[in-house]
């Protein structure tokens, strides 16, 4: 038999934990991306990795609450048995990278250092100063060129994946790839294919993500087969410094570290910020979520910032929204110690000195918590079974989707500090799935008849772009009206006319860009066709993330959905209130039943066709998220009561509708 | 420029220069374009070139072919989109548009790399980069990925040191500002395979000057405890042709390094530490 090869599309945290696992199990590893592995967008990481520690144990901490608040960060939208698993490898992987050489910040007795982040009230979060996710890299591309040097790993940087290559079965056989530089497109035979691409951001025009995040591979898989899941549910992230090219993100470890978000309670007021006084200051956050104050949940910050701006009119600036993030009451010498990365990134694109000024910041698109659904066996205790070749498999058998192009942890909105712990846990144990199923692969190579014929269609698809005459549209023209249309509709507030209207703006775009002329038609580096390409294959991902939004009436996580959430109680007297309470958990019940679950689209050659998929919700049952809501208190009370109730009269998992073990 | 003076009410210019040295592909000549931009609050080089690609026109009108330039994070941690702005190697993400028109009002003159092969515009091919990082051997020699239990302990002294070296990221910076690293350009033989190109390549690299990056990589595994474990491979790597004797001690890789590495205490530091591994070569003979 000959030597197997496995694929892996994309060198960020995933790509490469997964290609250094492979090879240490003694795996050929062929590693293709757009970008030399150690340029890509996972160095934008900021501000840490969470895990449960040892000092966080003995102030009651353990995996299971870490468990427990990313589930409840993520509106019980994601299959519980991944997260179990992975949270109970958090310290682990902390404890790996340690001796990989990450330079993590240091207690004075020398132990890794920790801070606090949103959605949770202990200090989980290992870092390194505030470019955590470039120090992680960078340690796993060191691994990757230790085995690149003793010859199990062959990289291609500057690849472009143009598709998986499949057999008359469906089963994933390798995939196309086209050189950036002489743009030869080739295919690469493999015995199974990992994704690992990231993100999609681009699609939303400026955001937080790096210029590769288009989602052209995710687009790519899905437009061959593989089924995409929760795309509607895109996080914002709530501070971001506004620029003409990108929005740069400001890390939740500014707040972490004590950092304040207010506005002036005078609308626009023109003085100099360190002169206005205390009281004439609107901690917001800290006023609305006594308990979190500036370290709610992402999706919550972020709301609350565009409310206080939008409907409040309280923005710092009147032909700008930006509320104030203040650091200026924490020593310079502290501030340089954990956050001088980030404040140098301010510093450097604002000029002005984060240190002495409060910073402007403003919500911006950072994350996709949905992606490629990708499959898992779990074990009787609720974990995952490692070792099966079904963890991480897409339903194209041979191909796997990892990291944030995957879709598997962060439910309705991710928790800060989580996606470097998903996007390491995911690249290390897909290793040994990939490996079971290398094991147990039986029956003949494919015919070279087979790759001949992908890589000719994939060839004539390029030729045709560049013979293309007389096209009108300009594809950066029309990148721009996308993520307009995009930022407008689909972000912080979702409503179904401006949806509907977005959808049918997407779809004209979408016809448009067929008509796409090129500037550059030669055959050399032409970043212009690589664009275009890139462009097109946005708008199967840009449908999905209208039409699942469309549908999805409710407010879960990051979607939000103004005419279909429940309203705080109003009532004073106690009796109402309790009758309230009574009603909202009512709807909160219904609301489970219809909506607790996973949107699933799948490409019918020309659109989105959406279908739904249950939750495993048998690990811990839902309950209502209620940060900062009024009338948390009552809610919660009677929410107890009834699962106690349906506790005693049953056993299985309580109140939770829709959950079905998988 | 009289036809660039004029000034917004604001006292911005409504528009600026970018004159660009271009290149259609390896070996082949190079030519200076112009292209106007208009301005807008906030750009910075970026922001210009996404701008002048969208247009696709010189400053006559012409219809032309976008220029190529490599950029990924836009924030300066990826290194992607070093090149020679106004004279001066840097990254173009942090190259303000206000501050260039401050120091040269109406123009901004941007050009590739010198020490690297150009590919195509602003786009060269930096691979040798990264194959000094192997030569110096640039990783913690782990025994492997199963649980093996935590790392050292390490003061906050010693990860204060660590830290500035680990954030380099290979942008090239302090390559082009060096009197002594000259460029490696191979070109393709006829028939000859990418496999086989490659291998002359690197034989080529694997002589040149292996550059300050990669002699302060080197000493922050050194640094590290089980990094130092292999302590002595690397400085024979740094002992080797090609190596810390190269260095004329411009300093120049110090002053355009945009993160700051104190890269020439690291070829200090390299210095000492390689002139103790020369006796105990000669111990050890």
């Amino acid at each position: 038999m000959a030597k197997k090869r496995v694929m892996v599309i994309g060198g960020g945290l995933a790509g490469l934990a997964a290609t250094m696992k492979l090879a240490e199990l003694g795996i050929q590893v062929d590693l293709m991306s757009l970008t030399p592995v150690k340029r890509s967008h996972s160095v934008c990481a900021q501000g840490g990795i969470n895990s449960v520690s040892d000092l966080t144990r003995q102030e009651g901490d353990d995996e299971s609450k870490h468990f427990d608040d990313t589930v409840y960060g993520g509106d019980f939208l994601q299959h519980q048995p991944p997260v179990k698993e992975m949270t109970s490898w958090g310290p682990k992987i902390i404890d790996l990278m340690d001796r990989l050489g990450v330079p993590f910040n240091r207690t004075a007795e020398g132990y890794l250092d920790r801070r606090r982040f949103g959605g949770t009230l202990y200090k989980r979060t290992a870092f390194a100063g505030a470019t955590t996710g470039q120090q992680l890299l960078y340690a796993l591309d060191e691994q990757v060129r230790r085995w690149e040097a003793a010859g199990l790993v062959t990289k291609y940087e500057y690849w472009d994946f143009l598709g998986p290559v499949q057999d008359e079965a469906g089963v994933c056989r390798g995939c196309v790839g086209q050189d950036l530089v002489t743009m030869e497109i080739r295919t690469f035979p493999a015995d199974a294919v990992i994704v690992a691409s990231g993100g999609s951001g681009l699609i939303f025009g400026r955001s937080t993500m790096s210029m590769v995040c288009t989602g052209s591979a995710v687009s790519r898989c899905f437009q061959r087969g593989a089924k995409y899941g929760n795309a509607e549910f895109v996080q914002v992230h709530p501070t971001a410094i506004p620029g003409a090219d990108k929005l740069r993100l400001m890390s939740e470890s500014a707040r972490g570290e004590g950092g304040r978000v207010w506005v002036p309670r005078t609308p626009q007021d023109q003085r100099d910020p360190k002169s206005i006084p205390e009281s004439e200051r609107y901690y917001f956050l800290e006023e609305r979520y006594p308990k979190y104050g500036n370290l709610v949940p992402r999706d919550i910050a972020t709301r609350e910032i565009f409310d206080i701006c939008v409907n409040e009119g309280l923005s710092v600036e009147k032909d700008r929204q930006c509320v104030y993030l203040d650091l200026t009451h924490i020593s310079r010498r502290e501030l340089d110690r954990k956050l001088a990365g980030i404040l140098e990134i301010y510093e450097k694109f604002q000029g002005v000195d984060p240190r002495d000024v409060p910073m402007k910041i403003f919500p911006a698109v950072h994350y996709v918590m949905g992606g490629l659904w990708v499959d898992y066996q779990r074990t009787t205790a609720g974990g995952l079974n490692i070792e099966s070749p079904r963890t991480h498999v897409t339903n194209i058998p041979g191909l796997y989707a990892i990291g944030e192009c995957d879709y598997q942890y962060h439910g309705a909105n991710r928790l800060g500090a989580n996606s470097l712990l998903s996007c390491i846990f995911s690249g290390l144990i897909v290793a040994p799935a990939v490996k079971s199923l290398l094991e147990s692969q039986k029956g003949p190579e494919p015919s070279s008849l087979l790759y001949e014929s992908a890589r000719r269609e994939h060839q004539s698809r390029h030729d045709a772009l560049l013979g293309r005459r007389g096209g009108k549209e300009n594809p950066y023209l029309i990148h721009q009206e996308l993520g307009d249309v995009m930022t407008r509709a689909a972000t912080v507030v979702r409503r179904n006319t401006q949806l509907a209207g977005a959808l049918e703006k997407v779809n004209e775009l979408s016809e448009r860009a067929q008509n796409c002329s090129l500037s550059d038609t030669g055959n050399w580096t032409n970043q212009n066709v690589v664009f275009t390409k890139a462009l097109l294959d946005m708008f199967p991902l840009a449908k999905s993330i209208l039409m699942g939004a469309l549908a999805r009436d409710e407010s879960r996580g990051a979607h939000f959905k103004p005419d279909f959430s429940m309203p705080d109680l109003k009532a004073t007297d106690p009796a109402e209130r309790r009758r309230e309470a009574e009603k909202w958990c009512d709807w909160f019940q219904e609301n489970t039943r219809q909506w607790l679950r996973s949107t699933i689209a799948t490409w019918d050659g020309n659109n989105p066709v959406l279908s739904y998929e249950a939750v495993d919700t048998s690990l811990i049952p839902p309950r209502p998220r209620l940060y900062g809501l009024a009338g948390a208190q009552i809610i919660d009370e009677v929410w107890k009561q009834r699962s106690q109730a349906q506790a005693g009269a049953a056993t299985g998992p309580a109140l939770s509708g829709t959950a079905a073990a998988s | 420029m009289a036809d660039h003076s004029v000034k917004s009410s604001n006292g911005h210019p409504q528009d600026f220069e970018v004159r660009i040295l271009r290149q259609d592909g390896p070996g082949q000549g190079s030519y200076w374009e112009s292209h106007r931009v208009a301005y807008e609050p906030d750009m910075n080089v970026i922001s210009a070139l996404q701008r002048i690609a969208a247009q696709a026109r010189t400053v006559d009108g012409k219809g032309v072919a976008p220029v190529a330039w490599e950029c990924n994070c836009l924030e300066e941690v990826c290194g992607a989109c070093t090149m020679v702005i106004n004279g001066r190697v840097r990254q173009s993400c942090s190259a303000l548009i206000d501050r260039l028109l401050e120091d040269h009002p109406g123009e901004i003159v941007l050009e590739p790399m010198t020490k690297f092969p150009v590919l195509r515009d602003l786009v060269v091919e930096r691979s040798r980069l990264f194959r000094a990082l192997k030569r110096v051997k640039a990783w913690i020699p782990v025994d492997g990925y199963y649980e093996l239990g935590r790392g050292d302990k390490q003061s906050q002294a010693e990860q204060e040191v660590a830290y500035p070296l680990s954030q380099c990221m290979s942008c090239g910076c302090c390559l082009e500002a060096c009197p002594q690293y000259a460029k490696i350009e191979v070109s393709p033989l006829p028939g000859e395979s990418s496999e086989a190109l490659q291998q002359r390549r690197d034989a080529e690299f694997d002589r040149g000057f292996v550059g300050a990056h990669a002699i302060s990589q080197a000493m922050l595994f050194n640094a590290h405890p089980t990094g130092r474990m292999n302590a002595a491979e690397r400085l024979d790597a740094l002992m080797d042709e090609g190596g810390l004797q190269i260095c004329g001690n411009a300093q120049n890789c110090v002053a355009v390094c945009p993160k700051q590495i104190p890269l020439t205490a690291s070829i200090a530091r390299a210095g000492r530490a390689t002139t103790l591994r020369m006796f105990q070569r000669w111990f050890d003979c």
